[in-house]
């Protein structure tokens, strides 16, 4: 990884449901933030935005989020707005914490 | 009630079908996402955090029985069971996906509703006092006035591309329940020394980023003067309105630049030019909609029932103290009901309690609801001797809360729960405080009290004007939490002051308590409201009682 660059992974939201989704190593996109595909390098993000822009047919508002990366190696939000992304809202159980089916579908 | 015409309805069932092939060619490629959003928004469809957002116009709050049990089927059948009622009087359903959307319009059109101008640089609905043709201190309902802005503004040519979003709030009656000081334009109903109807005209109030408490243009204007004088506003507005700056586009800045002696002469000049061209609206118009807009014939046989009950059951007692409010008739009462249960969100109310309100107001309240702007339903016209049965069932439904204009009676947005704006979580914050004093049990003693909570510097939830506002922000990627004391949203309208550095979530409730504590202590008599105590002490007491341990404190 190079020097100072902090990962970061793609993320938007599904055309159809406005979920929010993440873009895998594969361009295709998950609901869960563990499937991402971390860039590890300036030049990385700029091509998985581009394929990110590709797909404008099935998604919205695509942009690179800086993450931390957790003890599995996995990414993890550094900030609350993104945290919340991951899950959904506090007042109900609705959202991705609920739609656990469709984790990693 | 306001029906269709013909118009209406072919114009909103075209819309309909218009969006309907704008969401197919948004799948199908022809239109990219930066040409479909504005297309969207047009029709209240904002892409939130989590999903989709619907906003549902609900025009000055008012909506029949056919209208609510249609909100609960479209939130059974596209969302999640529920809807959210918001402090613009609107509904937001916060789960529909993008192809349902088309299904829901229609099925709005079904009961005469839209989603219509509730977004975008336009005159956005129309706002109005909730107790409109019920309430006992009213000059006149202002509904027809409303319905004919409503009219004369949808798909207005010349105003729907403003420099910024447009609202206008209006109130028949002297004690201001619809703060139309803090809108672009609030009109509130005044006689004048002849006796006859007509409005005060306040332009420029707003909260946002720059809270401003609107300035009087007219002391009194004509009812038949209202629209040519209202495009002068909006005139003046859009030619001179700033567009290099979003921040600064708002009318409020305009006024605020210009001052007021100085716009209110552009306004008289364009509104003379207006006069001469502006063609009336036909008499029959105006005649219809005052009879649309005629009160139900009331029933004014008398009961003891409803006085008997208050003796007999304390729990009605204590809901008719807070939550029933004087009609115009004496044998009638304006029922509030709370959609603030203790450690619930603000605003919402599921399918089965939206039934729940369609049927008490089909069998009880003349087939009349309202929403207000503080996140309640209102069934305007209770007859007295029905309030008890009005009771048991909303009990029943979950929706008995007793804390109107009490401290639990919080207005609070959507917050970063929901809304892709938000800087700070807004909901939990007022679920905390509610839980917190009712286990301290003392809401009563408290007595009136307004707190509103924002999840960012936009204002939704009207913290500027709260009596106790609170606004969450983002403070180095920690939500942060600033308090303003004072504020106020009737006719006697006040910003509120900032008390200083903001508090992490966890530090807000114990300042929040502190706060009221410092209330409680300096109060002279026990009819003070916290607002009476704290224009006679200001913002010292409270200040010294939140950051006497610095330590606990958070720069802002």
């Amino acid at each position: 990884m190079a020097r100072n660059f902090v990962p970061q992974i793609i993320t938007a939201n599904d055309l159809f449901e406005g979920d929010v989704i993440y873009l895998k190593a594969d361009g295709t996109w998950a609901r869960d933030i563990a499937e991402a595909h971390i860039a590890d390098s300036a030049e990385q993000v700029e091509t998985m935005l581009k394929t990110a822009y590709g797909q404008q047919g099935s998604i919205v508002g695509a942009y690179a989020m800086k993450i931390e990366i957790d003890a599995d190696g996995k990414p993890a939000p550094d900030h609350f707005r993104e945290e919340f992304r991951t899950r959904g809202p506090s007042n109900y159980f609705h959202g991705k914490q609920a739609d656990t089916k469709q984790i990693g579908a | 009630m306001y029906a269709y015409s013909e118009f209406d309805e072919t114009f909103v069932r075209n819309r309909v079908a218009q969006f309907r092939s704008q969401v197919e060619r948004r799948i199908d490629g022809s239109l990219t996402e930066d040409e479909f959003k504005p297309l969207r928004l047009m029709n209240g469809l904002y892409l939130q955090l989590h999903a989709y957002m619907l906003r549902v116009a609900v025009p000055y709050g008012t909506l029949n029985s056919r209208q609510m049990n249609q909100l609960a089927y479209i939130a059974d059948k596209w969302d999640k069971g529920y809807g959210h009622f918001t402090t613009r009087q609107n509904i937001q359903f916060n789960w529909p996906k993008l192809r349902d959307v088309p299904e829901i319009l229609e099925a709005l059109a079904d009961v005469e509703m839209h989603a219509i101008q509730t977004s975008g640089n336009c005159i956005r609905n129309v706002t109005a006092d909730h107790f409109s043709g019920a309430a006992a201190d009213e000059i006149e309902d202002p509904r027809p006035t409303a319905e004919l802005l409503r009219q004369w503004s949808t798909d207005h040519p010349e105003f729907q591309f403003l420099p910024r979003k447009f609202k206008i709030a209006i109130t028949g009656a002297p004690n201001d329940r619809a703060v139309t000081k803090a809108h672009d334009i609030g009109l509130r109903m005044v006689r004048n020394e002849a006796g006859e109807p007509g409005y005060e005209v306040i332009v420029g109030g707003g909260l946002g980023r720059t809270p401003m408490v609107g300035k009087t243009m007219r002391e009194f204007l004509p009812k038949a003067d209202l629209l040519p004088y209202l495009e002068a506003i909006l005139r003046v507005y859009n030619l001179n309105g700033r567009r290099d700056n979003k921040y600064k586009a708002r009318i409020k800045i305009l006024v605020h630049e210009t001052g007021t002696d100085e716009i209110r002469a552009l306004i008289e000049e364009a509104f003379i030019e207006q006069k001469k061209f502006f063609q009336a609206p036909p008499a029959a118009l105006v005649e219809g909609l005052e009879a649309a807009f005629a009160p139900p014939l009331f029933d004014n046989t008398q009961s003891l029932a409803f006085d008997h009950a208050q003796i007999e059951n304390a729990a009605f007692r204590s809901f008719v103290e807070t939550n029933v409010a004087e009609h115009k008739n004496p044998a009638y009462g304006i029922v509030s009901v709370s959609l603030k249960p203790v450690g619930g969100t603000p605003g919402d109310a599921t399918s089965d309690q939206m039934r729940v309100l369609a049927e008490l107001a089909l069998k009880y309240g003349h087939d009349e609801l309202r929403v207000s702007h503080e996140q309640n339903i209102i069934l305007p016209h209770v007859r007295k001797a029905d309030i008890p049965a009005v009771y048991a069932a909303l009990k029943e439904a979950g929706l008995g809360t007793a804390n109107i204009g009490l401290l639990s009676d919080i207005i609070a947005c959507p917050g970063m729960d929901y809304c892709a704006l938000a800087t700070a979580r807004s909901i939990p914050i007022a679920q905390e405080i509610a839980v917190r004093f009712d286990e301290l049990k003392l809401e009563r003693e408290i007595g009136p009290l307004k707190i509103k909570i924002s999840g960012c510097i936009n204002a939704c939830g009207h913290h500027h004007v709260g009596h106790i506002g609170i606004l969450g922000l983002d403070k180095a990627g920690v939500e942060n939490y600033q308090i303003t004391l004072g504020g106020d949203g009737t006719e006697t309208a006040t910003i509120g002051e900032r008390t200083g550095p903001g508090f992490a979530a966890e530090d807000l409730i114990p300042a929040i308590e502190a706060i009221i504590q410092t209330y409680l202590d300096i109060r002279e008599a026990e009819d003070e409201t916290f607002l009476q105590a704290y224009r006679r002490v200001g913002v010292a007491p409270f200040k010294a009682a939140i950051y006497k341990d610095e330590t606990n404190a958070r720069a802002a």
